[in-house]
């Protein structure tokens, strides 16, 4: 049928500061690969991997967008904001380092534990961040 | 007994075929067909929300009649601890636990008193801290049945412990064979159940190749009897029975069980959408720091399940004065020490995928992309009409061959709109040799002329 190179695309907008609303994107990509029969403990890998840089977008960067590719090898999941950018990306990777507003950490989040339990979970973690433009983070999960 | 056993199963007669119980369905397991609902037995959980939901009482509990006591020559009745809430007649526990032997039972051992010897096994588990936190308590079947199916990356969480009514009944079982001599396969050992799922874990065990339970009987069926016999139970005449404690007889309100963990680093979550929610965090990473969490498929925990008589909350205040007697009458009680029972499941549950859409990936893909592309088609009101739960739940149907687009009632009658446009231009279409209309148009003329 040709179908070894098909892709599946999806794309979710990330919205500004609404924590009710973060965490659909990487929902509905869970249920996604439920229905593709992926095994449970890389569907919890992609879920959580997402998740975590969906809430980033949200928390640190008034919201961005999602873009989702699955084929038969891999997730890529593609992060965008036009947020303040990340100063100091090798810090930020450390386990610890927040720089989310205390309200925000009231609220169990921002506990610096984004991009290294990003990392944890991806097999392949891209990040390209530019100060006063934007970071775009690129997660691959091999499947 | 076969795997896909249910207990909750439908009253034709009873049901309507209408949307209630398809849409409150926490696993989309129920599609009405030819007017009835059809429950899909690979997906049902055995929670019960659709016995309480149905308006009509169509959905029913399979549960054993009282009748079945007389095939064993020495009968045990092991009542959960929500029967405690039940009466407002029982004046004590032992009142109401002799009352059960007006029923015919000639024994009575409180599933109260094995969960507080779980609770012990828990505790000693948490101690070692070699465990995936948090742990998710094992007491309610539905939700064990419910990881299984929507959240097997969490089946390594589960409390592996057997259950106080396996517990209660291996003990009584056991006890009666040493100390009374009697043959194991006189004793009858029946469950007293507030709910549907648990039937379902004595026809067929998940954790365990059989039961040690021979019957369940749901409270409701022998509410009527039991308090009967109350009133007839002098209080002179009341044995001494009782031997669980507090902590044991709170096990039937949602935290009982986490309670008794002695620690407060725990979360107890009731009602099955609500557990769903909970599990969804737990799923994302979001409450590691959380080491126990109780998970009942009934709001308010046992005390609101199914098969109960009694109204929840006032329940909940019933129960309280047992909680309260146990309290001051603690019985000095070591035999949880006494019984050195190994409580590991004997066999680990597995992941039962229902969400997938096809063994083959490259098939489930492309499947996957006609659901999306079908989803986006329906209007999306989820009106149940088709006999499914939703329109996604439609789409899903009809990529898996289950259903057809012309369910939905909306792509229907889109179908006859086009087909009656059609139909009409169609109509309007005249063969030349039967076009005898002289005012018609210049085609008219046009033959005229030759």
């Amino acid at each position: 049928m040709g179908l070894s190179n098909s892709i599946i695309r999806q794309n979710y907008i990330i919205p500004a500061d609404d924590f009710s609303l973060a965490g659909e994107a990487s929902s509905s990509v869970k249920k996604m690969l439920n229905q593709l029969g992926v095994p449970p403990k890389t569907v919890k890998r992609v879920s959580i991997a997402m998740y975590e840089a969906e809430i980033n977008a949200v928390i640190h960067a008034g919201g961005g967008t999602a873009d989702v590719a699955i084929d038969k090898e891999k997730v890529l999941i593609t992060i965008n904001d036009e947020g303040p950018g990340i100063p100091d990306v090798e810090l930020a990777m450390k386990e610890g380092f927040s720089t989310a507003p205390d309200s925000v950490r009231e609220m169990g989040f921002g506990a610096g534990m984004g991009l290294p339990n990003i990392k944890r979970y991806a097999d392949k973690l891209d990040i390209k961040t530019e100060v006063g433009k934007g970071t775009r983070v690129q997660i691959t999960v091999l499947l | 007994m076969n795997e896909y056993f249910h207990s909750v199963t439908l009253d034709e007669e009873k049901c309507k075929g209408c949307t209630n119980c398809i849409k409150r369905c926490p696993t989309e397991a129920i599609r009405v067909r030819k007017g009835k609902a059809r429950i899909i037995a690979e997906r049902c959980i055995d929670c019960g929300e659709c016995i309480r939901v149905c308006p009509y009482r169509a959905k029913k509990a399979i549960t054993d009649p009282l009748e079945i006591i007389k095939n064993y020559k020495y009968k045990v009745a092991i009542p959960a601890p929500t029967i405690y809430g039940q009466f407002r007649a029982a004046r004590s526990t032992n009142h109401l636990l002799t009352a059960f032997k007006l029923l015919g039972f000639d024994h009575v051992y409180e599933v109260a008193k094995a969960a507080e010897i779980v609770s012990n096994a828990t505790r000693e588990l948490m101690k070692k801290n070699n465990f995936r936190k948090p742990l998710i308590s094992s007491a309610c079947p539905a939700v064990v049945r419910l990881i299984q199916v929507r959240f097997p990356s969490l089946i390594d969480n589960i409390l592996k412990l057997e259950s106080p009514m396996e517990l209660a009944a291996r003990i009584v079982k056991d006890e009666l064979v040493k100390n009374e001599n009697m043959r194991i396969e006189d004793i009858g050992v029946f469950f007293i159940t507030p709910c549907a799922a648990k039937v379902t874990s004595i026809k067929a065990p998940y954790e365990s190749e059989k039961s040690c339970v021979d019957g369940a009987i749901s409270i409701k069926d022998i509410y009527l009897k039991l308090l009967n016999a109350l009133g007839e139970v002098k209080e002179e005449a009341e044995e001494q029975l009782v031997k669980s404690g507090f902590e044991g007889i709170r096990w039937a309100s949602s935290g009982g069980e986490s309670l008794a963990l002695g620690t407060d680093n725990f979360l107890a979550v009731d009602g099955i959408h609500n557990v769903i929610s909970i599990l969804e965090e737990l799923e994302n990473d979001k409450l590691k720091d959380v080491d126990f969490i109780e998970t009942l498929a009934c709001q308010g925990g046992c005390l609101g399940g199914a098969l109960t008589v009694e109204n929840l909350y006032v329940a909940k205040t019933r129960i309280k004065k047992f909680i309260d007697m146990a309290k001051k009458n603690s019985v000095e009680d070591n035999s949880a020490n006494i019984y050195e029972y190994d409580l590991l499941w004997t066999r680990n549950v597995e992941h039962k995928p229902i969400m997938q859409l096809d063994d083959d990936f490259e098939v489930a893909m492309q499947k996957l992309e006609t659901l999306r592309t079908i989803s986006e088609d329906l209007p999306g009101l989820d009106c149940g009409a088709c006999g499914a739960p939703n329109c996604k739940a439609l789409a899903e149907d009809i990529v898996r061959g289950n259903a057809n687009e012309t369910d939905c009632v909306f792509k229907l009658r889109e179908k006859v709109r086009a087909l009656t446009i059609q139909m009409m231009e169609i109509e309007s279409m005249m063969p030349p040799v039967l076009d005898k209309d002289d005012k018609n148009s210049d085609k008219t003329d046009k033959k005229d002329k030759y």
